[in-house]
C-alpha cells in the first residue's frame, strides 16, 4: 500500500508528503503545461480545455470573446501556483483550489494525447508500450487527484 | 448565485412551452460524460461552485455518468455563461442550451 501523498490534518491544514523527486516532477509538468498552453494555444491535445459552450457558431464566438481571457489567465495562474507551491509542506485553500485545477488540466491534457476512454483497460498496462511513460504519468496523477479531493 | 439546496427549477406559473416566445425561456446548463474527470472531483465542482448538498452534488455527478449528461444549473443567459465558464475553469465538459 503507498502512503497518502496530501491529507488533510486534524487542525484543517493540507499537508503534503511529497518526496523530492514528485515535487520536481510536479514542477516538471506545471511549467510543461505552461508553455504548452503559452506557445501552442491551438495544440490538438488542448482541446478539452477549451470545450465549447454552444452549438450555435454566432453565440459560441461571444462567449469566447465574453470569457476566453479570463479562462486563459485563469488556468495560467493555477499552474503557477502549482509550479511555486510544489515545494511546500503544507498548502493554503487556495493554493489547494489552484493545485486540483491545474492537475486536473495535465489529466486532461495526458487524457486526450492518450485517447483514454471509459473502458481503458488499465490491467492490460504493458512497461514496453512506448505510451508507458505517460500512462504511467497519468495514473500518478490521478492518485495525487483523489487524494487531494478527499483532502479539501 | 444559488447556494440553496432546491434543484434549478423555480416554482413559478409556468404557461404551457408553446406559448412562451424564444427570448423569454431559460436556458439550461448542461455536464456531459467524459472519460478524464474523476467521479470524485466532479462532485466536488458541483458543491463548490454550486453550493449544493454532497447528496445533491452525487446525484448529478451520478446522472452524468449513467445517462451520459446532466442538467446541473438554469437561468438567463448570462446566468448559464457564468456558470459555464466555471464548469469550463475546472475542465469540465459544459455546454448551455434553451430549455
Amino acid at each position: 500500500m503507498f502512503q497518502r501523498r496530501i491529507e488533510r490534518t486534524a487542525d484543517g491544514e493540507i499537508r503534503l508528503h511529497l518526496v523530492d523527486e514528485e515535487r520536481a516532477l510536479i514542477r516538471e509538468i506545471a511549467e510543461e503545461l505552461g508553455s504548452l498552453l503559452d506557445e501552442s494555444p491551438d495544440d490538438p491535445s488542448l482541446r478539452r480545455l477549451f470545450p465549447p459552450a454552444h452549438e450555435d457558431e454566432e453565440l459560441e464566438r461571444e462567449y469566447r470573446d465574453l470569457t476566453g481571457g479570463q479562462l486563459a489567465a485563469g488556468r495560467e495562474r493555477s499552474i503557477e501556483v502549482l509550479r511555486d507551491s510544489a515545494g511546500q509542506a503544507v498548502l493554503t485553500q487556495e493554493d489547494a483550489d489552484a493545485w486540483l485545477r491545474a492537475i486536473n488540466d495535465a489529466r486532461l491534457v495526458l487524457g486526450t494525447r492518450l485517447d483514454i476512454t471509459e473502458d481503458f483497460d488499465w490491467d492490460a498496462f504493458d512497461a514496453s508500450d512506448p505510451r508507458a511513460p505517460e500512462l504511467a504519468l497519468y495514473a500518478y496523477l490521478s492518485w495525487l487527484q483523489e487524494q487531494l479531493v478527499e483532502a479539501i | 448565485m444559488s447556494t440553496t439546496l432546491a434543484p434549478a427549477e423555480v416554482e413559478v406559473e409556468e404557461p404551457l412551452d408553446a406559448e412562451v416566445p424564444e427570448h423569454d425561456r431559460p436556458w439550461v446548463v448542461i455536464v456531459w460524460n467524459d472519460p478524464i474527470n474523476l467521479m470524485s472531483y466532479v462532485t466536488l465542482v458541483f458543491q463548490k461552485l454550486f453550493g449544493y448538498t454532497l447528496e445533491h452534488a452525487t446525484k448529478l455527478m451520478l446522472q452524468v455518468h449513467h445517462e451520459g449528461k446532466s442538467v446541473v444549473s438554469s437561468g438567463n443567459r448570462e446566468k448559464a455563461e457564468l456558470d459555464v465558464a466555471r464548469l469550463h475553469a475546472y475542465g469540465l465538459w459544459a455546454t448551455m442550451q434553451r430549455d
